[in-house]
């Protein structure tokens, strides 16, 4: 990424900040935490790696939906690049459309991080057989609930309107994604076990916290992700 | 001066920069028309004073008022479901079991809502229903208008999250139950343009297309949009993406004026 891309962010803000001082304080307060974020780093890691340290606030909590836009990036890579051989006519196409699209959230993520922006992770993706269409669609599946359950119960906990606003555009796409994944794979039962059925949260969606997510997704990692430093509520 | 670009950015921060300036818009008529005449020299003065009116007083609306407009439209869509099942033209099997679990949703949602605004001591919308004038006759066209209910609930609740951020009613976070109900209404959509043979996300064209969906669509930031934050996704990135892959990787939203505008919902409710 070059120079001014990861600096732009910060310009942008100012030129905002500044228009916002005459159209409303409130508007102007949200920009300044947005430009406020850059102060926190993500924890360095040492040569040996073994942990990695989202970090704290707003900043931590874009660095953790990045880690799950890299994931989901590095998968679909992985796939488009060598295609089971029994996958039907026209969905390594789709598939293809959604490595498209989780790059772009991952780059567009980075780009907001800036210099705080974690490091590119080589993830583990032993237990996924891709040359079977069958596996790769279930753990496509897995990905896209569990990102739409991540983004769910993160989204809550920005202190940014901004970014809350940009994170909600980006988290009814990877609903998009794993609707389209289960249409593929279970077109007869497109919301079972991630659309609340009975009770009182009846007609929700999945939510998961950061550390559950964290835990669900844990093989994939090849280190230990820190995440006790994001707010909670 | 790019007073458009200015309101497009500030609706990123402000989702409901739009409505604070609908009821002016004959003043933005007015500003073409001294643009037209030349008096260029006068628009700064002009666009200050208009956003001097705007934010000069408190117009976020109240959460009763947000709950009140998601339950509008989810009023509209459990209404929608009910006369389509009871059309009958659903083929049975896999479509008709869908209609009925988004059906099941729908109904769910307004329960919670009237439950929510109750809470809060407000006094829940009652009674809104799909305009039966306006229903269509066959199961193709009926499919088209679940889908553009679909697709503008999902803006309509991207368009309110920050109007509900650090609201409770009781222990239960607004916010969190909002989101989870527009990813909701997100599944729902694709799948509907599943059926319909769609893209399951928002290509860059979709505009273009007729009534009911082609209004769904439109807005001041419309779904072919590929700026986001400032940066334009097809070519500041570091590499270069296709314009249909920027504007479908981001659901924009609806101001809560845009979706009430005859073209819209609006136009749908009874």
């Amino acid at each position: 990424m070059s120079e001014s891309a990861s600096s732009s962010l910060l310009a942008r803000s100012m030129r905002r900040r500044s228009f916002f001082r005459v159209a409303g304080a409130t508007v102007a307060a949200s920009t300044l935490v947005l430009a406020g974020c850059v102060k926190d780093p993500v924890e360095p890691t040492d040569t040996q790696v073994t942990t990695l340290n989202l970090g704290e606030g707003d900043t931590g909590l874009l660095n953790y939906l990045l880690l799950l836009e890299q994931l989901e990036a590095a998968f679909y890579q992985k796939v488009v690049t060598t295609p089971p051989t029994d996958l039907q006519a026209g969905e390594l196409a789709a598939l293809t459309d959604l490595r498209d699209h989780e790059v772009v959230h991952r780059e567009f993520f980075r780009q907001l991080l800036g210099s705080n922006a974690q490091p590119t992770i080589e993830f583990n993706f032993s237990t996924i057989n891709f040359s079977s269409r069958a596996s790769v669609l279930a753990a496509a599946r897995t990905f896209e609930d569990l990102g739409v359950a991540a983004y769910n119960g993160a989204a809550k906990l920005f202190t940014s309107r901004e970014i809350l606003a940009l994170v909600s555009k980006i988290a009814s796409v990877e609903a998009r994604h794993a609707a389209f994944i289960r249409d593929l794979i279970q077109p007869t039962d497109p919301f079972g076990g991630v659309v609340e059925g009975s009770g009182a949260y009846s007609g929700l969606g999945t939510v998961l916290t950061p550390p559950q997510v964290i835990a669900a997704a844990t093989s994939f990692f090849p280190y230990t992700i820190v995440v006790s430093g994001l707010p909670t509520a | 001066m790019n007073i458009f670009r200015i309101i497009e950015q500030l609706s990123e921060v402000d989702s409901d920069v739009l409505g604070r300036f609908d009821s002016r818009r004959a003043v933005f008529k007015t500003l073409g028309d001294t643009a037209k005449k030349g008096a260029l020299a006068a628009a700064p003065v002009f666009v200050a004073s208009l956003f001097q009116k705007a934010y000069g007083q408190t117009t976020a609306p109240s959460v009763i008022d947000v709950l009140n407009y998601a339950l509008t439209l989810e009023l509209l869509e459990e209404d929608f479901y009910t006369k389509m099942i009871a059309a009958g033209q659903v083929p049975t099997g896999a479509p008709a079991a869908a209609i009925a679990l988004i059906k099941k949703h729908e109904s769910a949602h307004v329960t919670l809502l009237t439950n929510t605004v109750k809470a809060l001591n407000g006094t829940p919308v009652t009674g809104k229903k799909f305009d039966p004038a306006k229903f269509p006759a066959d199961y193709t066209t009926q499919l088209a208008f679940a889908q553009a209910l679909e697709d503008t609930g999902v803006r309509a609740y991207k368009g309110q999250a920050g109007n509900l951020m650090g609201k409770t009613a009781g222990s239960t976070n607004l916010l969190q139950v909002a989101l989870q109900i527009h990813s909701v209404e997100a599944r729902h959509a694709a799948h509907i343009r599943t059926m319909r043979a769609q893209a399951p996300w928002i290509p860059a064209a979709d505009s273009n297309l007729p009534a009911p969906l082609g209004p769904v669509y439109t807005g001041a930031i419309p779904e072919s949009n590929v700026t986001q934050s400032g940066v334009n996704l097809t070519s500041q990135l570091g590499a270069t993406y296709s314009a249909n892959d920027a504007a479908a990787s981001f659901d924009e939203i609806l101001t809560m004026a845009e979706v009430l505008d005859a073209s819209r919902a609006g136009g749908l409710v009874v």
